[in-house]
């Protein structure tokens, strides 16, 4: 092949891909914990017997997972300020990821509230809770715990889905990979690296997951 | 006669064009302990549910010491009251149910302090003390800090009891409340009843266990096709029925 493998130039780098690595988490972890308060909303708006509120809820979901986030990305960066908003790369960013974790999150968090026993909400009116407090003291500790599971795959998901800022130039890692790549020539070492970092991030966010879930398991 | 807690007038519900209550006429005395009975789809547990306004109802009243449940007159027409005033009033029942419905993410004792914390809005120490008191009462306080998934079914059953009779209700409501138990269950929950009733707790027992109505009530209300087939004293009821349909019921169900 002629291509002698050399990670010199990647080491040198390295500090710039972690750095990279950190914006990633954080862009990914903002846009999850927004996307994650929108998604219980919508949830049970979804599963509300009030049109008013289910109707917007459905369309909001339908809209956003039928379309590319990159397509997201880009309009929110480009077509937003022609329209009088105007948002940095970061913050544009965040609010398309918030929102699109939002839709994944609430289809997550509906099938999670599906599977809660009617019983147990008529065991809280009973003792005279209000449908509110149901929801935050029975409904929604019930739910998360139940969802956990696929929603480790939906997070991780979404981590990975912060490489397409890279698309408006925010400095995370697939962003700074590409910057050393066009740099250094090291095209393989680079990607490598780069790809390293992901799947051992990934890796760790499942085993985080797993540890929060069984912690959360209830005793029997 | 003592004082009367519940009055229900005419009450009416239908489920679509299936018409389950049909005019409910009926009034409870404080102390009283009723056993409502008949077969399935005779509309006890329906009537029960009303009562606490888990079910909707579209005709008739139900007053609790003289305050309409559930709906309010606006000129002539009925509306529903707020959620937030139905909860006030639900409070003031209390209800246990034929599956448990326990919280499967707390203890038995935060089970039974969550009505205490949220609607009664007490102190946490106040609280904990009347939990692990009823907690006690129903012959568990050694299990407070268990969760329902290491508890038995009739130690369920039992928490659950504890954690309505502990918001102080005026009324308890039992759902068949022993028919999800294994055979061998089924006392000490019949147990913890019977010492209820001697404390002189009003009570609506929908149940399957003659004996124990025959033993424990003070009253039966026989259910048929949604209305009160018979209402009166166990001891007479069970003897000398006065109806061919209740003669009819005591036949097939088991008595002994």
């Amino acid at each position: 092949m002629g291509y002698t493998l050399n990670f010199a130039v990647v080491w040198r780098n390295f500090d710039r891909l972690l750095e990279g690595l950190a914006l990633s988490l954080g862009l990914a972890v903002i846009s999850i914990l927004i996307g994650a308060a929108i998604g219980l909303a919508v949830a049970f708006a979804l599963i509300s017997k009030y049109r008013a509120a289910s109707w917007p809820a459905t369309a909001y979901v339908t809209l956003i997972r039928n379309l590319p986030i990159l397509v997201l990305v880009l309009f929110a960066y480009f077509a937003l300020p022609q329209m009088g908003v105007r948002l940095d790369k970061v913050e544009s960013f965040v609010a398309v990821l918030a929102i699109y974790s939002g839709a994944y999150l609430a289809e997550v968090f509906r099938a999670g509230l599906l599977s809660i026993p009617k019983g147990l909400t008529e065991a809280g009116l009973a003792i005279g809770l209000t449908p509110i407090q149901i929801r935050t003291t029975i409904i929604a500790p019930l739910m998360l715990r139940n969802v956990l599971p696929s929603m480790s795959s939906t997070i991780i998901s979404l981590f990975k889905d912060t490489s397409l800022a890279a698309a408006i130039a925010v400095p995370e890692l697939t962003f700074q990979a590409r910057k050393i790549n066009v740099e250094s020539f090291r095209v393989i070492e680079t990607w490598i690296v780069a790809s390293a970092l992901y799947v051992a991030t990934c890796a760790l966010i499942a085993a985080l997951m797993r540890r929060i879930e069984r912690r959360l398991a209830l005793p029997r | 006669m003592s004082k009367t807690i519940l009055e229900i007038e005419g009450l009416r519900k239908t489920y679509g064009s299936l018409e389950v209550l049909k005019g409910i006429d009926c009034a409870v005395h404080e102390g009283e302990v009723i056993a409502i009975i008949g077969s399935s789809g005779s509309g006890k547990t329906t009537l029960l549910r009303c009562i606490n306004m888990l079910e909707d109802f579209e005709g008739g009243t139900i007053r609790l010491d003289g305050e309409e449940i559930g709906y309010h007159a606006e000129g002539s027409m009925r509306r529903r009251k707020s959620e937030k005033d139905i909860a006030r009033q639900r409070a003031l029942t209390g209800m246990a149910f034929q599956q448990f419905n326990l919280f499967p993410h707390m203890t038995a004792e935060a089970n039974v302090m969550l009505g205490l914390l949220k609607v009664k809005r007490l102190p946490k120490d106040e609280a904990r003390a009347i939990a692990l008191k009823w907690l006690d009462r129903v012959g568990l306080g050694d299990r407070a800090g268990h969760f329902p998934g290491q508890l038995s079914g009739g130690q369920q059953q039992r928490v659950a009891i504890a954690r309505a009779i502990a918001m102080n209700p005026r009324l308890m409501l039992f759902d068949e409340v022993t028919s999800a138990l294994d055979p061998e269950l089924v006392g000490e929950v019949l147990q913890v009843i019977k010492g209820l009733a001697a404390d002189g707790m009003t009570m609506l027992l929908v149940t399957h266990e003659m004996r124990f109505a025959y033993e424990v009530a003070s009253r039966v209300i026989f259910m048929n096709q949604g209305v009160i087939g018979e209402d009166g004293n166990p001891r007479e009821m069970f003897v000398a029925p006065k109806t061919e349909r209740l003669a009819d019921f005591l036949k097939t169900s088991s008595f002994n």
